[in-house]
């Protein structure tokens, strides 16, 4: 069985101190439900997550008790992708005629710190300073760029792109244009990776409904069909983060097994595909996101950002809300912002970020520690 | 020394630690990470039975084959600067420090490539991003990092750029 997306809701990423995450995420399953013309009654499974905001199958509490099965989960910063997934694959297999994909959260600002334990590592390793994300986004940038011989201007030419589309996304959370210079200037955090080349952790919510492409008519007339879902995890030999060693061996890493499975699955290949959101939790990610998701070859990148292959209007628009890094990440919900925008932008509802010429296909992707990355394809 | 009042945490300054006295007190941070005491210490690493992939820390079961058992190896006490970068922001906890915002002093982490054929991720005795190469060689050094219960110092692994090679 085939699936369409019907209904999708948002509540703006930021900071709202006025609401709870839940409630953030409340307001955004009461706008899917508003766009598809469905009542909550009728909702027959749900998936979500959050992971500082509580548990998603609260959601019950606030919207009403109806009795649906909800599934709560959590895989980092790729949790929107496994949502989507889990949904996609019930309403697939026929067992269930529609689902909500919800996700939330609100996180305390400044970077994460995360639990060795938590992830399978003792203890000192967090206790002598080695337990950021930040570290490990630098380090693999640092590397990639040796390895492909890019320059610190492609690291800048995405966060100027990123803030750009921001401050013409009413959603956004940062929406000032930033020059290069302020770019370029802005406080090292990590080397090479300055300030306004990260994003933060944020607010917000994302909630999409899910039904059969047979159903889909019944509920709107711009169904966006999601015509491949898939979730990979890492490799022995692919680098990724909270890693106190890796090989020498080099494999794959999990986005392009990702996103090899997930055109195989849609039946199409990367120059098919009119827009995508690529998971950029700092500028270097875009970059190494580009190629590794099959758009380009490693070591392009820098020729297409000087060719402006990337920004709304060139041949292959990414991140045309702005990102992670506009719009920062509520690791719940990120993932799921970017098969919002997508859904926004095939239905030509994208006012001044729209892309032009009709896109008929949109890809995403979405990467969390430690190593799990997931892709969808959609049109419309 | 009195090593009671060595309550900071003086990890990593430029005092080295004394070779090759030993100082009773001090303990590697974490069992099996590298070789303790010893005049010229090695990283440790696990050696798999089955496929002979390198793990560092010493694990027992294997990422690359699924396997269980290994032995304990030497990585030795020199490697190669595979990639790096510079923390310039007081970390959160877990990390462990008596530092403030204000009196932070950015440090070096890096990945150091051993000839056994492992990347081993690590605190840097630099954090001066212009003295950083990718592929310089690269020295073990043991250094106390934070207080133990015992008056002395939890030490801890890093690396230094060879100087004179
Ligand atoms: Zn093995």
């Amino acid at each position: 069985m085939d699936v369409a997306i019907v209904g999708v809701g948002m509540h703006p990423f930021g900071r709202t101190p006025s609401m709870t995450g839940l409630q953030q995420g409340a307001a955004a399953t009461r706008a899917a439900l508003a766009d598809a013309g469905i009542q909550w009654s009728d909702i027959e499974c749900g998936y979500g997550g959050s992971q500082d905001a509580g548990n998603a199958d609260a959601i019950v509490n606030e919207m009403g008790l109806s009795g649906l099965q909800f599934t709560h989960i959590f895989n980092g910063c790729a949790t929107g992708g496994s949502s989507l997934h889990a949904a996609y694959t019930a309403v697939k297999s026929g067992e269930y005629r529609n689902a909500l994909v919800l996700g939330f959260d609100k996180h305390a600002p400044g970077a994460f710190n995360a639990t060795p334990a938590d992830w399978g590592i003792d203890d000192w390793y967090g206790e002598v300073g080695l337990m950021l994300t930040t570290q490990y986004f630098g380090m693999k940038i640092q590397r990639y760029m040796h390895d492909y011989n890019i320059a610190n201007e492609a690291l800048i030419a995405v966060a100027e792109k990123a803030f750009h589309n921001g401050s013409i996304n009413p959603t956004a959370w940062r929406r000032q244009a930033l020059s290069r210079e302020d770019i370029a200037t802005s406080q090292m955090i990590s080397h090479p990776l300055r300030k306004y080349m990260f994003c933060s952790p944020a607010e917000g919510a994302v909630a999409l409904i899910l039904c059969s492409t047979e159903e889909a008519k019944r509920y709107t007339a711009q169904p966006i069909f999601l015509n491949a879902a898939a979730i990979r995890t890492r490799h022995y030999g692919s680098f990724e983060v909270f890693s106190p060693s890796q090989p020498v061996a080099h494999a794959d890493s999990p986005t392009v097994i990702a996103s090899r499975a997930a055109f195989q699955q849609a039946g199409i290949g990367p120059e098919d595909i009119d827009i995508a959101q690529l998971q950029d939790t700092e500028s270097g990610a875009e970059i190494i996101h580009m190629a590794e998701n099959g758009f380009c070859e490693h070591g392009e990148q820098q020729q297409w950002l000087r060719d402006g292959h990337t920004k709304i209007g060139g041949k292959l628009p990414v991140n045309t809300d702005g990102g992670c890094l506009a719009n920062g990440e509520p690791v719940g919900a990120s993932g799921l912002r970017q098969v919002h925008e997508i859904c926004v932008q095939l239905r030509q509802q994208g006012g001044a970020r729209q892309v032009p010429g009709k896109p008929r296909t949109g890809y995403t992707h979405v990467y969390g520690a430690p190593g799990i990355s997931g892709v969808t394809i959609l049109s419309r | 020394m009195n090593q009671s009042s060595t309550r900071s945490t003086a990890l990593f300054t430029n005092d080295r630690y004394p070779k090759p006295r030993y100082i009773m007190s001090d303990c590697p941070i974490h069992p099996n990470l590298f070789t303790w005491p010893a005049e010229n210490p090695s990283l440790l690493g696990g050696l798999c039975e089955h496929c002979g992939e390198v793990s560092f820390p010493v694990q027992s079961s294997c990422r690359s084959c699924s396997g269980s058992g290994s032995s304990v190896i030497e990585l030795g006490d020199r490697g190669v600067l595979w990639t790096w970068t510079v923390q310039n922001f007081l970390p959160k906890p877990p990390y462990v420090t008596d530092q403030t915002p204000a009196t932070f002093k950015p440090y070096g982490v890096g990945y150091i490539e051993m000839p056994a054929g492992v990347r081993v991720e690590s605190r840097l005795l630099t954090a001066d991003a212009d003295k950083l190469k990718i592929g310089m060689p690269m020295q073990l050094v043991i250094e106390p990092f934070s207080a133990n219960d015992r008056g002395g110092h939890n030490l801890c692994f890093a690396f230094d750029i060879v100087e004179n090679d």
